[in-house]
């Protein structure tokens, strides 16, 4: 098994990401440079949380127009994982490889803290680890997570059970005052239509470690982890 | 010939605009009444070497269309300014 994670200039989760892939994987982990055409035949890749080249234009613009994302495009077209956190999550809308946008907070702060989501789907590759329903602490940190989508577009996300996590409050009701960031229908991450390509807003590569105060983010790689020895 | 060709990014209509409406309360706090919406965008000047000022248009539209605008959440205008081509 053999996980890539995608360093863009003012990427700065990339540490966090690799961390968790090389530890609770047990795999080899490997960063892949984003003016690099090569994937080193990795099974996985993320694309981490940050600024990329200063958020500059709209979060995560550029660096969907980087030479590596080229590469990345055809590796999800194949069907391979690609997980997009945070500023990985705008890149991947704005490659067009997820549908909607993320546009400004609604409260337009910068929001970090740790959040509730609910887990709507226990399906591989990511969250088959967890139950339906299971609520789930992770931290968010961003100023651009307010998802937004055409409303047809959002009925599809419903409809094929593309909506993965949803922000909710510490008992599961998926609430206006447990939304962060305004985001449409409580949506903290969704799915490509054939549910290799993730995007999330919140952190599951922060929520790993005793230290951190949360384990909830564990099973989102058990579940790549048996998703990829089962390939 | 080089026309300098200006871009006007502007959120779109009915989607979320909190930006938009942290200034028009600012606005209001400072006693300018009589304002209705506010949305606040971005203006992307270039300077664009074309043959003419259709193809200038065209190939900034194009750029809208790949970059700078975000087809989902963005309108925009683009116009080439006249006396274009004056200089370089």
């Amino acid at each position: 098994m053999k996980i890539g994670v995608v360093t863009f200039p003012g990427s700065n989760c990339d540490y966090d990401c690799y961390r968790a892939a090389r530890e609770l994987l047990d795999a080899e982990t490997v960063y892949l440079w984003h003016r690099s055409h090569d994937l080193q035949g990795v099974d996985a890749v993320f694309l981490p949380g940050g600024f990329s080249y200063g958020d500059y234009l709209r979060a995560g613009a550029i660096a969907s127009l980087s030479p590596i994302m080229k590469e990345v495009r055809v590796f999800a077209d194949e069907g391979g994982p690609v997980v997009g956190i945070c500023n990985g999550f705008q890149i991947l809308c704005e490659a067009g490889m997820l549908p909607g946008a993320l546009i400004r907070n609604r409260s337009l702060k910068f929001s970090s803290r740790n959040v509730h989501l609910r887990v709507e789907q226990s399906v591989a590759p990511y969250t088959s680890s967890y139950e339906v329903g299971r609520l789930l602490t992770v931290p968010i940190a961003h100023g651009e997570g307010c998802y937004v989508a055409p409303d047809e577009v959002l009925a599809e996300l419903e409809r094929d059970g593309r909506v993965i996590f949803r922000y909710c409050d510490a008992e599961g009701s998926v609430t206006p005052e447990a939304n962060p960031n305004g985001s449409a229908r409580n949506i903290a991450g969704i799915t490509n239509a054939a549910g290799n390509v993730l995007g999330m807003m919140p952190h599951p590569e922060r929520a790993v470690d005793p230290l951190l105060g949360t384990l909830d983010g564990v099973g989102l790689f058990q579940s790549l982890a048996s998703y990829l020895a089962a390939v | 010939m080089a026309f300098n060709v200006e871009v006007r990014v502007v959120p779109r209509r009915g989607i979320l605009d909190p930006q938009g409406k942290a200034v028009q309360g600012a606005l209001s706090t400072l006693g300018f009444g009589g304002v209705g919406e506010v949305h606040v965008g971005r203006l992307v000047r270039l300077e664009i070497d074309a043959r003419s000022a259709e193809e200038a248009q065209e190939r900034a539209v194009s750029m809208c269309r790949q970059l700078l605008a975000n087809p989902v959440t963005e309108d925009f205008e683009v116009e080439v300014l006249q006396g274009a081509g004056s200089g370089r």
